[in-house]
């Protein structure tokens, strides 16, 4: 709906309303950066003034909060279980969306309306047990967590990839089959290459959802194994007094690759997110 | 090609299916079970019948949740999808920046839970230092703070959908409904509002699921303080679980009556929306 505005001025005026809101949203995250610069005694009593001779404390708050909550080693965790978890559910609920459409059995289609009642499904509901059952199983370490976020992501992973699988024609691959190519190899050349648009939304979603996740990482490994929101908590302490500064310094790193990632691929990001939220 | 592809099935659909079997099916059965048994882990379980629902009650803490829930559910999913289409009305319209804006507006979504908590515990309690309180100190500042977090959070990710509501809507209804002399209220009120219903309807759905679903927000910026009276229902749960001893099937049992609210309050939802939806 581009209706254009014929005034220059009501132009004017909402454009400038736009970026107050602008740094209205930025402002928080300006704060934070601001802070984390600031020595931990002047952050609670004064968090809006600018930094200036007396407060400006350098790099002290990174380096006390790098070290007391080991970001690197958490940085590391983070991106272990994403990038892995990430990898596996797009690939195996794929392969699993493309088989339960084509294959129209009973089995199949219970199977399909499981992921689907999945997704409505709250984590608390399942928050103890699952853990006890990964215990059991000897799935609570940086390996076996993969498996869970597969199983628990399966629901709305399988679904969108079968809305769209759906819309994929199905003449070429009978055409590749005739070719002699086995089911595996028709997947891997012929549908896989063509599901690549809500590969990138399926895989942005997960990575946003599994890169940010507390509960289920904190139940499951976090007395071993600190991702960075475990280790953001952590920093609170057990007595509910927070090291402010060192807060500071570690949210300002937990955010920092999200934007530099966010810039990055922002198109995909905002595009999956739209396609993602209008399928799910 | 059925007949090729059958008998792949342990390839395409063994692994997800035994994943989603260890991380949902068995927990899923097996939390509704243990909702009807006393436990410390899942093997010492006695059968206690409904024993732990009727325990619910015993203190106010979960109606006091549900309670706080359903508040901050209802002002968060109106303000949230309020001020969301007025951007996307505003971010439609062809004005300079257009892309900056929406990049930036998008950003804190993109923040996970806990380090949106602790940012604002920043901003908040610098806030209400001048009122020599914190955030802690009444339920009615963490219920409003976590309705600010929610909003900054959520505004973006709904914009995004508004937008590409918005944009699908023809331009020749527009220019037709202008000849015949529509003001552009009309305009809003008979072809926009009634084009984008499909994008109201996802939105109403996802705000108001992800407001019962809340949890890392609510620990990281209350943690249900003063007196577990800015409690949602997933962080109760949570607390009855890990901080109570002897109270595991309490907690279960709230899980169970969790799912059931979130079941029943998302279904009719998207039932009844879709019904004023323009079919296209």
């Amino acid at each position: 709906m581009e209706t254009g505005i014929q005034s220059k001025s009501l132009r004017i005026i909402l454009t400038t309303l736009c970026s107050i809101l602008a740094l209205i949203f930025v402002y928080p995250v300006f704060i934070v950066l601001l802070n984390s610069f600031k020595g931990k005694l002047y952050i609670s009593d004064q968090p809006f003034t600018l930094l200036n001779a007396d407060n400006f404390a350098g790099f002290e708050n990174y380096i006390s909060g790098i070290e007391k909550i080991g970001f690197f080693k958490a940085f590391g965790f983070s991106l272990w279980i994403t990038v892995g978890s990430v990898l596996a559910i797009v690939i195996f609920t794929s392969m699993t969306a493309w088989y339960i459409t084509r294959i129209k059995t009973k089995f199949c289609q219970i199977l399909y309306y499981l992921f689907v009642f999945s997704m409505i499904v709250p984590f608390q509901m399942v928050m103890f047990t699952m853990t006890k059952t990964a215990n059991m199983l000897h799935l609570d370490n940086p390996i076996g967590i993969i498996i869970i976020y597969l199983g628990f992501g399966a629901g709305l992973s399988t679904f969108m990839f079968c809305g769209f699988v759906k819309s994929v024609p199905i003449d070429v691959e009978e055409a590749s089959v005739i070719d002699g190519c086995t089911a595996i190899q028709t997947f891997r050349y012929t549908v896989f290459p063509m599901l690549k648009p809500i590969v990138i939304t399926v895989a942005i979603l997960n990575a946003m959802w599994i890169w940010n996740d507390y509960l289920l990482p904190y139940l499951l490994i976090g007395t071993d194994y600190k991702t960075i929101p475990i280790a953001i908590q952590y920093l609170k302490g057990g007595y509910g007094s927070i090291d402010m500064g060192a807060m500071m310094a570690m949210l300002v790193l937990a955010i920092l690759p999200i934007i530099i990632f966010y810039l990055c691929c922002q198109k995909h990001i905002i595009k999956g997110v739209a396609v993602g939220a209008v399928k799910g | 090609m059925e007949k090729s592809l059958k008998k792949y099935f342990p390839v395409f659909v063994l692994p997800t299916l035994i994943a989603f079997t260890i991380a949902f099916i068995v927990p899923f059965i097996l939390g509704i079970f243990l909702s009807f048994t006393e436990f410390t882990t899942v093997t010492d379980a006695k059968w206690v019948g409904l024993k732990n629902y009727l325990r619910i009650f015993e203190d106010g803490d979960f109606l006091n949740a549900l309670w706080f829930t359903v508040r901050f559910a209802l002002v968060s999913v109106i303000s949230i999808n309020v001020f969301a289409f007025l951007l996307a009305l505003l971010l439609t319209r062809g004005l300079k920046g257009t892309n900056l804006f929406r990049t930036i507006f998008f950003m804190p979504n993109l923040i996970g839970g806990i380090v949106l908590g602790y940012i604002w515990i920043l901003i908040l309690n610098g806030l209400l230092a001048h009122w020599g309180v914190t955030i802690t100190y009444d339920p009615k500042y963490g219920f409003w703070g976590l309705v600010i977090l929610m909003n900054w959070q959520l505004i973006g990710y709904m914009m995004i959908i508004y937008i590409a509501g918005i944009q699908s809507v023809p331009d020749s209804l527009i220019e037709a409904a202008k000849i015949d002399g529509a003001t552009s209220g009309r305009i809003l009120r008979s072809i926009t509002i009634p084009m984008v219903m499909p994008s109201i309807t996802i939105c109403m759905f996802l705000t108001v699921s992800n407001a019962f679903k809340l949890f890392d927000q609510n620990l990281a910026l209350t943690a249900g303080a003063p007196s577990n009276k800015t409690a949602m229902m997933a962080l109760d749960i949570y607390t009855t679980f890990y901080g109570r001893v002897g109270w595991e099937g309490v907690g279960q049992a709230k899980a169970v009556l969790f799912f059931i609210i979130v079941a029943i309050i998302s279904l009719p939802q998207v039932l009844t929306t879709r019904n004023k939806e323009v079919e296209s």
